[in-house]
């Protein structure tokens, strides 16, 4: 199926991604406000670092960049999904309103419980998750037709209406919120990455270990549905159980990392079809690169951003998008 | 290529009901004069309707209602219905000629084109007059129609519905980014949220003495290219077919499309959805002559924007609901009900 110029392909682009990804790590950790040099930071991980860079890098620095580099998976695996599910290369969480959804649940959350108990850190991506569960299913039936299926332009239409409507939902009920919630509001939406403490790695870890090796345990159910729905019929897949129980999967990981890591919308489309273009459409080889891709884009976009605008800094999701929507112009262009 | 003309038109038929079209020009003209007395007489101070007409026929400055009336809500709702009204054609005209059911000025680049051209007027020139920042939403607007376009066009395959459409999510989240980016580094998002978020709410009669002549020229030109725009809606090689010359009439209601959505945005901030969701319900009323469209989409647009922009003043008083969120919300389930029901028959 696939000859030895693919399979070196495959070999040299999954390598350099994951060097890219420990390049900006060590980009990321050299960089801003307390930073350690790239030899400090070898001492410390060595366990040879003082209580000043042991402080940095461990309580710091490393949180935030796990958060963002298992949000920017959980993102990326979960447009794959999405895109490959309806053969729709529109398809992403944040256009299809599964993230305004989230979003909506997390303005109901602030509103009517306090954002300083610990429990919020686990109950919150549960709220997200709910109000993306909800937008799916609803987006799923509206756009679904006995007969038919999903028909693309239809599930965008429904999707963008939907989100449009679930984003008035959110505004509206935000100019009820006080000014300190109305600016974690504000900041959420805009998608800075506001988990920095171990905790949050510890309520989004679950999610992407569980849920990602289970997608790419799915890869050929991927590949059949990424056919035309007779085929997947023709060699023997459940087409409506596994497209259900995929979709449910992509909206989790879309969900909860955007409970950590807030309104992040072009990391779902645009890793996908940088890690297609790169390896091709085999979802065995293409999860695990989109998966890096995702994880390399929200990481380096978090660093630029923190350490562009000190002490506040831009929010990733302005920079992911920034830096992102250039090469995906580029990639819409020059592909077919 | 070498059939007929009569035979090119009926075998795209124009379906048109010049009756409903009439009827909704009509009503909707009295719906609008209506809302707009409606919309004058609610709120903080509520107001007669005979005041509200007192005031305009006969001002007096020494009464607090009609100063009320005159400074404060009569800019606002005209500013309203004007810029209604600019959405929904650019949104028709958008989706006639890229034959697309999804196009409008937002999802195409236009108004992030123009709200990043805001970004830039507060960033670097806080003493811009509003003609400059017009000029400038226009300037904006364009630049993001010649990205989405450009890069919809560089493709083989030409300009299919999804790939314009991917285009020009790709623009509008760049440029909106860029924006928001700007608009943080200089921390100005505060009065960039209030010029956006604040709807029509500070709109006063100077803004409005270059707005209105500004759309109102948009809309006569838009007519005037109406029945050209049904025949383009057919397909280009049927318009081509029919002797029309396609690079210009595509030109011009393209330059229409940017002045009304730079404009509207210049008002208001870009408010999605009007200009998606207006003409699909026109068409679904008047059918497909766009003749009948666009007057229709801009009556539809106008009555629409007040009816919304009252709503998101007395909903939640006495915050102000942004109007944006309040058009979103009216107009899903409608919106949801067309795209399930004719989704692929538009496309």
């Amino acid at each position: 199926m696939m000859n030895a110029r693919q399979i070196k392909r495959i070999r040299v682009t999954t390598i350099a991604a994951i060097l890219l990804l420990i390049a900006v790590f060590i980009i990321s950790v050299a960089t801003g406000f307390a930073s350690l040099t790239p030899s400090e930071l070898f001492r410390t991980i060595m366990g040879q670092g003082t209580p000043r860079e042991n402080l940095i890098l461990f309580e710091f620095r490393l949180p935030r960049i796990i958060v963002a580099i298992l949000a920017g998976m959980g993102l990326a695996v979960s447009g794959a999904i999405l895109q490959s599910i309806t053969k729709n290369p529109l398809s992403d969480p944040g256009i299809l309103g599964i993230n305004a959804g989230a979003g909506l649940m997390v303005v109901v959350y602030i509103m009517f419980f306090t954002v300083e108990t610990t429990s919020f850190l686990y109950v919150l991506p549960l709220f997200a998750l709910f109000g993306g569960m909800l937008t799916a299913f609803v987006i799923y039936i509206m756009s679904y037709i006995k007969g038919e299926g999903v028909e693309p332009t239809r599930l965008v239409l429904v999707g963008v209406g939907l989100a449009a409507a679930l984003y008035g939902a959110t505004l509206t009920l935000s100019t009820r919120l006080d000014m300190e919630d109305y600016s974690f509001m504000a900041n959420w939406m805009a998608g800075r990455i506001w988990g920095d403490d171990w905790t949050f790695v510890l309520s989004l870890l679950p999610w992407i270990l569980l849920l990602i090796p289970y997608t790419m345990f799915k890869s050929n159910v991927l590949n059949t549905l990424n056919l035309h729905e007779n085929v997947s019929v023709g060699v023997g897949v459940n087409v409506s159980r596994e497209r259900i129980s995929l979709i449910m999967i992509s909206v989790a990981l879309a969900s909860a990392s955007v409970a950590v890591s807030g309104g992040i919308g072009f990391v779902g489309l645009m890793a996908p079809h940088i890690a297609r273009s790169l390896v091709g459409p085999r979802h065995q080889v293409f999860l695990p690169v989109a998966a890096l891709v995702g994880g390399i884009l929200l990481l380096a976009a978090d660093t630029i951003g923190r350490v562009v605008l000190d002490p506040s800094g831009i929010p990733a999701g302005i920079i992911v998008t920034i830096i992102g929507a250039p090469y995906f112009m580029y990639l819409l262009a020059r592909k077919n | 290529m070498f059939k007929t003309k009569t035979k090119l038109i009926q075998e795209n038929k124009v379906y048109s009901r010049p009756a409903v079209g009439t009827a909704i020009l009509l009503l909707g003209f009295a719906l609008l004069l209506l809302s707009i007395v409606l919309a004058i007489s609610v709120g903080a101070a509520k107001i007669q309707f005979l005041t509200v007409w007192n005031a305009v026929i006969n001002y007096d400055p020494t009464r607090e209602a009609d100063r009320i009336i005159m400074s404060l809500r009569l800019p606002r709702e005209l500013g309203a219905a004007i810029v209604g009204a600019a959405f929904a054609v650019s949104g028709a005209i958008m989706q006639g000629m890229t034959r697309n059911p999804l196009a409008d000025p937002g999802l195409l680049g236009l108004n992030a084109g123009a709200s990043l051209a805001l970004a830039c007027v507060f960033a670097f020139n806080t003493e811009a007059n509003y003609l400059t920042v017009m000029i400038l939403s226009f300037i904006g607007a364009g630049i993001g129609a010649v990205l989405v376009f450009g890069l919809g066009s560089m493709s083989r395959g030409g300009l299919t519905p999804i790939r314009i459409t991917l285009a020009g999510a790709a623009v509008s989240a760049l440029l909106s980014s860029l924006g928001e980016g700007i608009a943080l580094y200089f921390k100005l998002s505060q009065d960039l949220a209030f010029w956006t978020a604040g709807g029509v709410s500070g709109t006063n009669w100077a803004q409005l003495k270059i707005i209105v002549p500004v759309v109102l020229v948009g809309i006569i030109v838009a007519v005037m290219f109406s029945r050209q725009l049904t025949i383009l809606s057919f397909g280009e090689e049927v318009a081509r077919g029919l002797g029309q010359r396609t690079l210009f009439t595509k030109i011009v209601l393209m330059i229409v499309v940017l002045i009304l959505a730079g404009a509207a945005v210049s008002l208001v901030g870009a408010i999605a959805f009007v200009g998606l969701m207006v003409p699909h319900i026109v068409r679904f009323l008047v059918g497909t002559d766009y003749r009948w469209i666009i007057p229709c989409s801009a009556i539809f647009g106008s009555v629409l924007m007040v009816l919304a922009d009252t709503f998101a003043r007395t909903v939640n008083a006495p915050y102000e609901t942004p109007v944006g969120a309040v058009v979103a919300m009216i107009g899903v389930p409608f919106f949801l009900y067309l795209a399930r029901k004719g989704g692929r028959k538009l496309s």
